[in-house]
């Protein structure tokens, strides 16, 4: 993705409040040409309300959009503003009419020639792999089926933006990832500025050149894909990208990038930036937390290693999550394979350690209140 | 059992020999209520549409009164009628009481509510990402109204059939406003009711069975229609 693209869509103080409560905020937002956005948050963040707001299907109480750099107006010239945008919602409410109809009805609607109708629509049906049932009725569709004409209904048209809201909810992973390869395929080719709204992680690093974090309809963070992984600028933010252990601290010592956190105490090492007396919050990806059964401290280069009890063991897919206790909580993931080895089901004491450079530092914030007497 | 037996016979008999006056009042009787029917799905579908799109102070009293007109006596909108109507009324100007334009005037605010109602219901009962989707495809809202509306044809066709079960059925407001002048405002069921006054029951049989199979023709016609549309 390239910085100096220019801006196709920008909204600038956008807030949208409903029954007097505000239930979004964005002061500023942008999205360049050929730029892939996701958009990730918990539910009742505000991220459908802000694709609705960017459609301008919903009653803004302030702030304005400009698409390239123009104002959008309300009225004829809002209905010419949608046109150039398509928007794919939740569900595919497809009409009761055939996959081709489908398909064509945004077309229809700009006035577009018989001919020219046939030809785009043939093409978007081939895309997205549905040629031979373009026939066929919308209500006779499988989910995933009904998704790709979903896709293909918004994309037919060549929107130069394109907005997605969580198009591959309650799909079976195998046809997820198709359609994921499809789309995917159909926006590079294309060249589309898109916006897509998920809940899967490996999708927004995958697809996105852009990771925009929301929180109580407020934009948490808005970064590359790679920044806000490894470098999340809240603990909100962290636990969304993974961070399971988030523990409240107090730097005791710092130098030369290297400090000794205060936790609950005992002290954590780990490498950042701060001063003595700085509340922080101590960030530990689960996957990072090695466990043995023995004292490893002899014999590993990891800065951290605490006694531990395991107080929980639940499945997490693949990988089993431990939540320890070290004096602090500490979440940790162990393959199947290592809990049988390690005997974990019988075991109640042993070791976790994990690196300094695994713990994520995230200062508190700069007033009073984000300083502590020093240790 | 003989009566009915002999008022069926009497009715085919009719039927078979195209008897004249009988084919008119059968005609009219159509005529009249495909007309109010027609009428009020204009005013019923555009306004119901209307109610059922937008949001406005009073809006649930409004739908309560609608709910209610769907229920609105024969013999009440007739009595308003022929009271509008009535030479020193405010629209006795026209001329139109007792004649067919009256009935049809009565039959329609008869429908009206009645397909207004399910027509609110029926928009209403649509999901309401459906509209969402509709404009953000780049929908006018003319193109929105008209989707809309087709996707809830086949509700829409059930309206069709009340409204126009409930002009051809009723009796109360032909009679009053069209008179049941023969050859000129007589409809099936005021030709009933008369014939049933004289104690000509066989004839009166016949009228109903006639009313009963042109409905039932009426209704099978539309509900062909919807059930070939209904998703299967």
């Amino acid at each position: 993705m390239n910085d100096a693209a220019p801006t196709l869509l920008e909204l600038r103080d956008l807030e949208v409040r409903r029954g007097g409560v505000e239930v979004l905020d964005v002061p500023s937002l942008h999205l360049r040409d050929r730029e892939l956005v996701a958009l990730i948050g918990p539910n009742g963040s505000g991220k459908s309300t802000l694709l609705l707001s960017m459609m301008g299907l919903l009653e803004r109480t302030a702030g304005e959009i400009l698409y390239r750099g123009s104002a959008v107006p309300p009225g004829r010239a809002l209905i010419e503003y949608r046109r150039k945008l398509a928007l794919v919602l939740q569900e595919p409410c497809l009409f009761d009419l055939t996959v081709h109809e489908n398909v064509a009805s945004a077309l229809r609607m700009r006035g577009i020639g018989h001919a020219e109708v046939r030809r785009r629509v043939g093409a978007y049906l081939e895309r997205f792999r549905l040629g031979s049932m373009a026939e066929r009725s919308a209500r006779k569709l499988s989910g995933g089926e009904a998704r790709r004409v979903n896709l293909a209904r918004a994309l037919v048209t060549e929107p130069e933006v394109l907005l997605l809201d969580e198009p591959f909810t309650s799909l079976d992973p195998p046809t997820r990832q198709s359609i994921v390869d499809d789309l995917e395929r159909t926006i590079r080719d294309t060249g589309t500025a898109a916006i897509i709204v998920t809940h899967d992680q490996e999708e927004a690093l995958r697809l996105s050149d852009r990771i925009v974090v929301m929180d109580g309809g407020r934009i948490a963070q808005s970064d590359a894909p790679s920044v806000v992984l490894n470098d999340p600028q809240n603990a909100f933010v962290a636990s969304w990208v993974g961070m399971e252990t988030i523990l409240d601290g107090v730097i005791c010592r710092s130098a030369g990038g290297e400090l000794v956190v205060a936790v609950s105490g005992k002290e954590i090492g780990a490498v950042g930036d701060g001063s003595p007396g700085d509340r922080v919050y101590c960030c530990i990806r689960p996957e990072s937390v090695v466990l043995d059964i023995a004292n490893p401290s002899s014999r590993t280069s990891a800065r951290n290693v605490f006694a531990a009890r395991i107080t929980s063991t639940t499945s997490a897919g693949a990988y089993l999550k431990l939540r320890l206790d070290c004096g602090f909580p500490l979440v940790a993931h162990v393959t199947r394979d290592s809990f049988a080895i390690l005997e974990l089901a019988r075991r109640e004491h042993l070791f976790a350690s994990f690196k300094a450079t695994a713990v994520h530092v995230i200062r508190k914030g700069d007033g009073a209140a984000a300083r502590a007497a020093p240790c | 059992m003989d009566l009915v037996a002999q008022g069926i016979w009497k009715a085919l008999h009719l039927l078979v020999t195209l008897d004249r006056e009988v084919i008119g009042i059968t005609l009219l009787t159509f005529e009249v209520s495909a007309s109010a029917t027609a009428i009020s799905l204009l005013l019923g579908i555009g306004i119901g549409v209307a109610i059922a799109l937008n949001s406005f102070t009073g809006k649930r009293f409004v739908v309560s009164l609608v709910n209610t007109g769907m229920g609105l006596p024969p013999v009440v909108v007739g009595l308003f009628v022929s009271i509008l109507l009535w030479r020193s009324g405010p629209l006795g100007s026209l001329g139109l009481l007792y004649t067919p334009t009256a009935i049809v005037i009565a039959q329609s605010i008869i429908a009206t509510p009645i397909i207004m109602g399910i027509t609110i219901g029926a928009i209403q009962s649509l999901a309401p990402a459906l509209r969402l989707q509709i404009l953000a495809l780049g929908a006018t809202r003319r193109q929105l109204v008209w989707i809309l509306v087709r996707e809830a044809r086949l509700p829409l066709m059930a309206a069709v059939m009340a409204g126009f079960g409930g002009v051809v059925s009723e009796v109360g407001a032909s009679i009053m406003v069209g008179g049941n002048i023969k050859g000129y405002t007589r409809v099936l069921t005021t030709a009933t009711v008369m014939e049933t006054g004289r104690g000509e029951f066989d004839v009166a049989i016949a009228l109903s069975v006639i009313l009963l199979l042109a409905s039932l023709g009426a209704n099978y016609v539309l509900t062909v229609i919807q059930q070939h549309e209904r998703p299967r």
